[in-house]
């Protein structure tokens, strides 16, 4: 008979060795400053989120009104859920709602089209810079729709369209600007930057405050302007200034054997840019621009400072409101929470472009 | 010899120097047209409105009061002393964000970086929270909801002693310079001379024998411990003014009114995060080899981050941490939207009262290109110490 060895099975691990334990010990407990970082890091969060939790979400009221929130401890969204319409289109006319909300679903399809590159890279280009169009048609009225006053635009969507047609003109203007900038002619490079260092000097408030009071005397006397296209008119300015500078940067890091064997190729000077450096060059700076937006969208909440009713605007507004007094908390949060979704969706996408590497080869 | 390319390319776009000429004189001409047109529709706008032009406005009485300011201000004062206060208090404001959020920026930019998980992730939070919400809403939120959460006078928070948080501000004890304060100029003066000679003196000892010592420590005893003598050693050096509950609010020591400190706070919480994002991606930049070669020989991991990470990494946070204490600089304009005065709120209140708009904001954007000029220049003067010297 023979016998035959028969290895008893392994040992599972020591205990300290694998799994949440030994992850614990080796990444938060390794050293004794480590360990207390940890437990400083821990009573931070110890403090923060429970009352953080239960105000947001445990204590929270969802349903009623002003009288059964004061009576609460914590949030009240019933508050938010009662001025829904009041936040997202501001003093917009109720039975006209459908026109804004359609607009936005063409911008937002607009968006998941470019995202998902389901069209080619010339017609994207064109249908962003029309859609100015069909939406202002949409909101404002007039060719068959009844009209709305601007001053009777307000809250997320007065912030959007104020963001989306400032990147929107301001990206042409931007890209001249830059050129203008990396021209021989001395007059134009000198008019350009000029006018792209002062804008760049200044806070957005004072070109706010320009745009709403200096323009009005720049202007022939008996013109006038609406206080939302003075402010429109400030903001392309300003965003058109930062952009000639990203655009700036896209330009020099094109590789110049580019830029020579296109003349070698016969091009002239005009054609060279507009056909082999600027296409390479905006491809550069997509990402850089997707941060441009994310800023833009961001300071459009200054028209609060010279008295537009956007959806920062709203939100203090609302809280005023005699009915819902004193929400501003719930008001702030819930405008914070919609910016945030906005922008760091917006910066996620800008980021996975820059991990891809290559933008846009359709 | 060969002409480089540029040149031939030069060659080639010049060869009329004569059209390249009229092309920009032609350009000068409509430029100089436009500004015409300009300057006549604004002159005729001025006159219909009955609008002075001019800097003559600043002599006249300004007649508002100004709620903080640091120098003499009473409302028979003149609109151009009312502006001096504005641009004092943006200066203000704007030196004390940028040195905390400088802080914030290189404590939570670290802690990105932290071998530490828990730590890491909860400064990723504050730094992907605080960059993708405006900052007008966290100053808003900072000085509606925070400070107006904060207790009443009477229940004030005792944060440190004789220090208070209330609704009305935060107190804190005012140092006040007794008849001996001068040997404790001295002593402190003496202190920082000498530091800066130990750190001569290290730097030489390192760079002969590679003995280093714990420099950051020994010249901050140098520089604290000879002050703290003279405080013991002399009567009536430095007394402190606590603040005094009195009636209804606090009498006495330095106040920090609610706008002021909802400002730097909300300022700082959102730069601080941007300053953080630049200070982790320059650590990351700086490549893996680098911390490996130190360690392999044999410096620890202190010196490794002190002397072989941080200078490398500084060569990259610099540029544009400048641009954020730029816009740091530009964002505490937002003042104007909780009521602190500074320079754009206090002539915000002059344009609506003369209507001088033009001068008004000629003023801010000339105070404003300076402080970035200055802020570029001290930044260019820190760049240059960190670049890459090419041997």
């Amino acid at each position: 008979m023979t016998m035959v060895f028969q290895p008893s099975p392994d040992m599972p691990p020591p205990a300290s060795q694998t799994g949440l334990l030994h992850w614990v010990r080796n990444n938060l407990f390794n050293s004794f400053a480590n360990g207390l970082l940890t437990i400083i890091g821990l009573a931070i969060l110890a403090n923060i989120i429970p009352p953080l939790v239960n105000w947001l979400l445990i204590d929270a009221i969802f349903q009623g009104t002003a009288e059964t929130c004061r009576q609460g401890q914590g949030a009240c969204w019933a508050f938010v859920d009662a001025q829904i319409k009041l936040f997202l289109l501001g003093p917009y006319p109720t039975e006209l709602a459908w026109r804004p909300i359609f607009s936005a679903v063409l911008l937002f399809g607009l968006f998941i089209i470019t995202a998902r590159h389901m069209l080619k890279t010339a017609h994207l280009v064109v249908a962003w810079l029309i859609l100015p169009l069909p939406i202002y048609w949409l909101i404002g009225g007039g060719l068959g729709l009844e009209v709305v006053d601007t001053s009777e635009w307000g809250g997320l969507m007065l912030t959007l369209v104020l963001a989306v047609v400032g990147i929107l003109a301001s990206l042409p203007i931007g890209v001249l600007l830059a050129l203008g900038r990396s021209m021989q002619n001395k007059v134009i490079k000198g008019f350009c930057i000029c006018v792209i260092e002062l804008v760049r000097g200044v806070p957005l408030v004072t070109i706010l405050f320009m745009a709403t009071i200096m323009l009005p005397l720049f202007l022939p006397t008996d013109v006038e302007i609406g206080i939302l296209y003075r402010v429109q008119f400030g903001i392309i300015l300003f965003s058109s200034a930062y952009i000639a500078e990203v655009v700036r940067g896209g330009l020099q890091g094109v590789d110049k054997g580019q830029g020579e064997a296109a003349v070698a190729l016969g091009l002239n000077r005009w054609k060279t840019t507009i056909f082999i450096i600027l296409p390479q060059a905006l491809k550069i700076v997509i990402p850089p621009l997707i941060g441009r937006c994310i800023a833009l969208l961001k300071d459009t909440s200054l028209v609060v400072v010279v008295g537009l009713l956007d959806f920062l605007g709203i939100a203090k507004a609302a809280s005023q409101d005699a009915e819902w007094l004193g929400f501003d908390a719930e008001a702030f949060v819930f405008c914070a929470f919609i910016y945030w979704v906005l922008c760091f969706s917006l910066s996620r996408y800008g980021r996975s472009l820059e991990k891809r590497g290559q933008v846009g080869h359709h | 010899m060969l002409k480089t390319t540029s040149e031939r390319l030069g060659g080639l776009f010049s060869y009329s120097n004569l059209l390249s000429c009229f092309y920009q004189t032609l350009t000068a001409g409509i430029v100089i047209a436009c500004a015409y047109y300009l300057l006549l529709a604004t002159q005729e706008n001025l006159e219909a409105r009955h609008i002075e032009s001019g800097f003559s406005f600043l002599t006249q009485e300004a007649g508002f009061p100004i709620g903080d300011s640091l120098i003499s201000y009473s409302p028979s004062d003149s609109y151009g002393r009312a502006l001096l206060v504005g641009i004092i208090n943006t200066f203000v404001a704007a030196i004390l964000c940028i040195f905390l959020a400088t802080i914030v920026g290189i404590v939570m930019g670290v802690a990105q970086v932290s071998g530490n998980p828990l730590i890491a992730r909860m400064a990723e939070v504050y730094v992907e929270v605080m960059r993708n919400i405006p900052v007008l809403l966290i100053l808003l939120f900072v000085y509606g909801v925070v400070l107006v959460g904060l207790p009443s006078v009477k229940q004030a928070i005792e944060f440190i002693p004789d220090g208070f948080l209330s609704q009305r501000g935060i107190f804190v004890p005012r140092p006040i310079a007794g008849d001996n304060f001068i040997y404790l100029m001295l002593s402190l003066g003496l202190g920082i001379i000498g530091t800066v000679f130990f750190l001569k003196w290290a730097k030489k000892t390192l760079d002969a024998t590679g003995k280093s010592y714990p420099t950051i420590w020994i010249s901050l005893a140098l520089v604290i411990i000879p002050p703290v003598i003279t405080q013991a050693v002399f009567n009536d050096v430095l007394t402190w003014e606590a603040p005094e509950l009195k009636g209804f609010n606090f009498k006495g020591g330095w106040v920090f009114r609610p706008e002021f400190a909802a400002l730097v706070f909300g300022l700082v919480l959102y730069r601080g995060a941007f300053i953080a994002e630049n200070v982790r991606s320059g650590i990351v930049s700086v490549q893996k080899g680098q911390r490996e070669a130190a360690t392999a020989l044999g410096l620890s991991s202190d010196r490794t981050m002190r002397d072989v990470v941080l200078p490398q990494a500084l060569r990259t946070v610099i540029p544009s941490t400048t641009n954020d204490y730029a816009s740091l600089v530009k964002d505490s304009s937002l003042a104007i939207a909780i009521g602190f005065p500074d320079m754009v709120s206090i002539g915000g209140t002059m344009i609506g009262q003369n209507g001088q708009a033009i001068e008004v904001i000629a003023i801010w954007m000339g105070v404003y290109l300076c402080i970035n000029l200055i802020i570029s220049l001290l930044m260019n003067i820190a760049n240059n110490k960190f670049q890459l010297v090419e041997r």
